[in-house]
């Protein structure tokens, strides 16, 4: 790939992140609406774990891990939502932004997002469960590498279902099942960084980071052939 | 010389129903051309098939120059679809929204500028949410998000439903200039009247199929000059 | 599908003497296994040097379904995926087909894995479930996927559209499979968990023997289904391209009539 065409690409993404996350900061959808979701979901669990301080200690990474995977389909969904709300998904295709860019852009948006629901929802763990943070390098890079992952594989999903009339109940189906590595790997890891069991945290991490990889890669290349086809 | 866009018997399915029928057309660069049809006979399939946006199911065709089948991507970047829906954002403002699409086309902040300033979005409007606006004030704010494109093929659907007439008038000021200015404009509107004066070729589209019409808006010297079905 | 009319001549039916001796043969060695299984292979024992007698004792009759079943679903997925990989090359009607037809079938023998698995888990591991079990967890996530996968395939779209969107999410779930089964044994290996109770040793010559067999009988009943399941599939897409020729008559008819009032 020639350099012009690498910064022309950087550059795109860049864009299209900025007017996601503008569109973000604006609505305040996220604030409003996904981050009370989240924080109810934990409080929830804690009402199913019958205010078992010891049990909600114990499980805290688990929750924590699952809350944002639900959060994360609301932000997903949203992020397309945005594009066909008023036919300007057709104005990107017809924009001539690459599609790679696109994807780059989106996932760039989504990750943003997720790492901010993660400090609301951290802070939530810590308040209402109890815990306490042992390792906090591993925590943040824990957190960034599975934001990364959760939203290149999100992204991938959200195209291949944007536009069909059943995307809120088909994203689930199809993402779930997906970033079930995530949860694994990102659950491990914030045990270890809790200090709550004996993980091999930055093991994990590596899993994490190859999961962003895989996807980020995969992503990129296949979302052309399902933006082909409007 | 090259055709602006040609069909050849360009079938296009929704789903299973057949909204073009085997579609030839002809038109040539620089050319003003109005589809005419009632409603549900293929105008915006046509429009959305000349922008790239639809596949041929079968049949063939060339926009610019690229083939429908292959080159669709280089078509899209070509092309400015003004359909039913805007294109913007509600949460950005009216300059947001323009600046965000001419950046993606590499416009500069002054074709911004004065694309704000030929739509009369300039000022107070342009630091308003788009959310925010009259139905009109919206169309106007799309056409100005088209317009930084500097498009060489006008895809127009139904330019003038739910304008003021003060938009009406920039409308057609705008299909005048892009005309003036060397570029192709196809638009189905059913404002027959307002569209007179640009003295455009008139093709009926009924049921899937098109027709070159000797029912002409424009003069007959006009049509006689632009020629029939197969252009000159 | 270059000529539909040509091969709709052909093909009037989903079955043709090769999947009606495919059928026979499925039936009959049916019968046989099910003899062979019950009446032949002793229940599964074996005394350790303490004197306790263990092993799965009937409970082993259940592997001539569960391993079968098993390794027919992962064949039925990693045709999928090589179907997808071929359409995405090729971007023929016949791959889309066959990625379709294999992951139907692979779903339902991939649900039959696990409830199999599931009933032979608790007389011998006395649970239903162990999630300590990498291929167990693997082959749920792997159903979960592919289940996903048919749920995209149901919603009506346009064929191409249809076929480079499923093909894109068979890729993307056949290379995370690998992730997940990667995932799980690691997380499985950090758990309390206990290991799985199974204690290497030789199989007996009956077992092994009825266990091929049953799997020779499964792979007939696999073509047999995929040769119907893909005929059927073939069929609704001549109907399909059917309809829109229909289709495409009447609106050129209704075109020449408003041509000529207009």
């Amino acid at each position: 790939m020639p350099p012009a065409m690498g910064a022309a690409l950087v550059r795109d993404a860049w864009l299209v992140a900025g007017k996601d996350l503008r569109i973000e900061m604006r609505s305040r959808v996220g604030l409003n609406q996904i981050a009370p979701f989240a924080v109810t979901v934990l409080v929830l669990f804690a009402f199913a774990l019958d205010t078992n301080q010891e049990a909600l200690r114990t499980y805290a990474p688990g929750l924590f891990w699952v809350t944002v995977l639900l959060a994360s389909l609301l932000a997903i969904g949203r992020s397309f939502a945005v594009d066909l709300a008023d036919g300007a998904a057709d104005r990107l295709l017809l924009s001539g932004i690459d599609p790679i860019a696109v994807f780059g852009g989106k996932a760039l948006a989504i990750a943003v997002q997720l790492v901010v629901l993660e400090v609301l929802l951290g802070a939530g763990v810590v308040l209402l469960f109890d815990v306490t943070v042992y390792r906090y390098g591993l925590l943040v890079c824990a957190g960034l590498a599975a934001a990364a992952g959760v939203a290149t594989a999100g992204t991938l999903y959200g195209a291949l279902v944007a536009g069909l009339g059943v995307r809120e109940t088909l994203l689930p189906v199809l993402l779930l099942p997906v970033v079930a590595p995530v949860l694994v790997g990102a659950t491990r890891a914030f045990q270890d960084a809790f200090g709550v069991a004996g993980a091999e945290g930055w093991a994990w991490l590596g899993l994490l980071a190859g999961f962003a990889a895989i996807y980020g890669v995969f992503g990129a290349l296949s979302y052309g052939a399902l933006l082909e086809e409007a | 010389m090259e055709s602006a866009v040609r069909l050849r018997a360009a079938v296009t399915l929704l789903g299973r129903f057949p909204a073009l029928a085997g579609v030839d057309l002809d038109i040539v660069p620089g050319e003003v051309v109005l589809l005419k049809g009632p409603n549900g006979a293929g105008k915006t399939t046509l429009l959305r098939l000349c922008a790239g946006l639809c596949p041929l199911a079968s049949g063939q065709g060339w926009v610019l120059g690229h083939d429908l089948g292959e080159e669709r991507r280089m078509v899209r970047r070509r092309v400015a679809l003004l359909g039913h829906r805007t294109g913007l954002y509600d949460d950005l403002t009216v300059a947001e929204n323009v600046g965000f699409w001419a950046r993606a086309a590499g416009a500069s902040h002054q074709d911004v500028d004065e694309a704000l300033e030929r739509l009369s979005l300039a000022g107070r409007l342009a630091d308003t949410r788009a959310g925010r606006l009259s139905a009109g004030q919206r169309r106007r704010a799309s056409i100005a998000s088209l317009v930084v494109r500097r498009p060489e093929l006008w895809l127009l659907d139904e330019p003038h439903a739910g304008l003021d007439q003060q938009s009406r008038d920039t409308v057609d000021a705008l299909v005048r200039g892009a005309a003036a200015a060397g570029a192709t404009v196809v638009l189905a509107t059913h404002e027959l009247e307002r569209i007179r004066v640009l003295e455009p070729r008139v093709v009926s589209v009924v049921s899937g199929m098109a027709h070159v019409d000797s029912d002409v808006v424009g003069s007959q010297g006009d049509a006689a000059r632009h020629g029939g079905r197969l252009g000159p | 599908m270059s000529s539909p009319a040509n091969r709709a001549a052909v093909l009037d039916s989903t079955s043709s003497r090769a999947t009606r001796v495919l059928g026979w043969l499925t039936l009959a060695g049916f019968a046989v296994l099910v003899a062979l299984a019950f009446a032949w292979v002793p229940e599964d024992t074996r005394i350790t040097e303490q004197g306790d007698v263990v092993g799965q004792f009937d409970a082993v009759r259940l592997m001539f379904v569960h391993v079968p079943s098993a390794i027919l679903a992962y064949t039925g997925f990693g045709l999928t995926f090589l179907a997808s990989v071929a359409y995405l090359r090729w971007r023929t009607d016949w791959w889309d087909i066959m990625a379709h037809s294999s992951a139907e079938i692979g779903v339902v023998f991939g649900v039959l894995t696990l409830v199999t698995g599931s009933i032979w888990g608790r007389p011998t591991w006395q649970t239903w479930w162990e999630w300590g079990d990498v291929r167990l967890v693997t082959t749920l996530v792997m159903v979960l996927v592919f289940i996903g996968y048919l749920a995209v395939r149901r919603i009506p779209a346009d064929s191409a559209v249809q076929a480079r969107r499923s093909a894109v999410i068979a890729l993307v779930g056949t290379a995370n499979i690998v992730i997940v089964n990667r995932s799980v044994d690691w997380w499985e290996n950090r758990t309390l968990h206990q290991q799985s109770t199974l204690i290497a040793r030789k199989i007996r010559d009956e077992t092994l023997f009825t266990l091929s067999f049953a799997l020779a009988v499964g792979m007939v009943l696999f073509a047999w289904l995929l040769l119907h399941r893909f005929r059927t599939a073939y069929l609704e897409r001549q109907v399909e391209e059917l309809e829109v020729q229909e289709a495409l008559v009447q609106r050129r008819a209704e075109a020449s009539l408003g041509g000529d009032r207009a």
